[in-house]
């Protein structure tokens, strides 16, 4: 039996992937603004087979997204309603642990990855997609790039690592600040923060991004790899305890409630938490 | 210290600017959302565009429920 190739270069529905002069490239693509639900999700888990595949081939990777809106507006809400909405109760917690532990295995993969990772963000980077460049070693931002973690406003917290990670990376006060009140912050509030190692103009983030791998693909990987694996330690216990945290809340009447409030809002509000 | 009146000016320069519609036709009472012909996406954008201009933070709970340039100019005028 011949286990199949895992390709370097890939385009799927809603990602694509390509391996060029030493750095893996990930685009994101899924329309409106990237949401992650179940077909990103099964790309996403493709590509963590490649990048485990670049190892020895790549020194970096950089994740962006191809469209207009931004990097990421987070998890797909509607879908996460739409299938919640036929299942009973106790069904509806173990299909979204179910998914949990898939997007936490993904996005545990980036994040532990020898290769040095850049996320390249403009506009929308919320939620899930905040998260995910939160699994990143550097957030280069364009100066349009607006960050936040809305959950709160549905009765949830951040489901796909965000606490962890963003505890690992700055200051309890901002942590606190930013998912308390659900707030947006613009790219000069990240770097203040150290969210950002660094803001550029209107549409440089990903060729700014594209200088910062080729000058970390100068660098020994073995070196790099260790000084990455020594920095920045995986919050595993914490990731492990948001997972259930997330699916107790999830439970609760108050969730579906604020979710069908979310999808069926017409009006020119719905991101503003 | 800027008056109420060029900060709304100033708004109603850089909205003309960045969403390409003609100064003239924009007042200070008019709703950006319809004026503008923005969602709550691109508001987002102009929010931004404005905390970078006037060089603050404008929390987006402040902003919620606000729909007209002279309010947007109140809010930000308390944080200059």
């Amino acid at each position: 039996m011949t286990t199949p190739q895992v390709q370097l270069s890939e385009k799927s529905k809603t990602l694509s992937w390509e391996l060029r002069d030493g750095v893996l490239e990930l685009a994101l693509h899924h329309a409106p603004c990237n949401e992650i639900g179940t077909a990103m999700l099964g790309d996403l888990e493709k590509f963590v087979e490649a990048l485990k595949a670049a190892e020895g081939k790549a020194g970096a990777l950089i994740v962006y997204s191809h469209r207009e809106a931004g990097f990421s507006a987070g998890a797909d809400l509607r879908e996460l309603y739409e299938n919640s909405l036929v299942l009973k109760v106790a069904e509806r917690a173990a299909g979204v642990r179910a998914f949990l532990e898939r997007i936490h295995f993904v996005l545990n993969a980036i994040d532990a990855s020898p290769l040095t990772t850049i996320a390249a963000v403009h506009g929308v980077t919320f939620g899930g997609g905040f998260e995910l460049a939160l699994t990143c070693d550097l957030i280069i931002a364009d100066k349009m790039a607006r960050f936040c973690f809305p959950e709160l406003r549905l009765g949830l917290i951040p489901g796909f690592g965000g606490i962890p990670r963003l505890r690992r990376d700055i200051g309890n006060a901002t942590v606190r600040d930013i998912l308390l009140t659900g707030r947006s912050i613009n790219s000069a509030k990240a770097m203040a923060s150290g969210l950002v190692s660094q803001v550029v103009a209107e549409g440089e983030a990903l060729r700014a991004a594209r200088a910062t791998a080729a000058q970390v693909c100068k660098f020994d990987r073995t070196t790099s790899a260790a000084a990455k694996q020594f920095l920045k330690p995986i919050p595993r216990e914490e990731l492990r305890r948001e997972i259930d945290l997330f699916c107790e809340l999830f439970e609760r009447p108050a969730v579906m409630e604020g979710l069908g409030k979310f999808i069926r809002n017409k009006g020119p509000h719905p991101y503003l938490p | 210290m800027k008056t109420l009146e060029q900060t709304t000016e100033e708004i109603l320069g850089l909205a003309a600017q960045y969403f390409k519609i003609p100064r003239e036709e924009l007042d200070p009472g008019d709703d950006f959302y319809k004026k503008l012909k923005i969602d709550s996406l691109r508001a987002l954008e102009l929010i931004t565009r404005l905390e970078h201009h006037f060089g603050i933070e404008l929390p987006d709970y402040e902003v919620q429920g606000v729909t007209d340039f002279r309010t947007l100019a109140n809010r930000i005028q308390a944080r200059l």
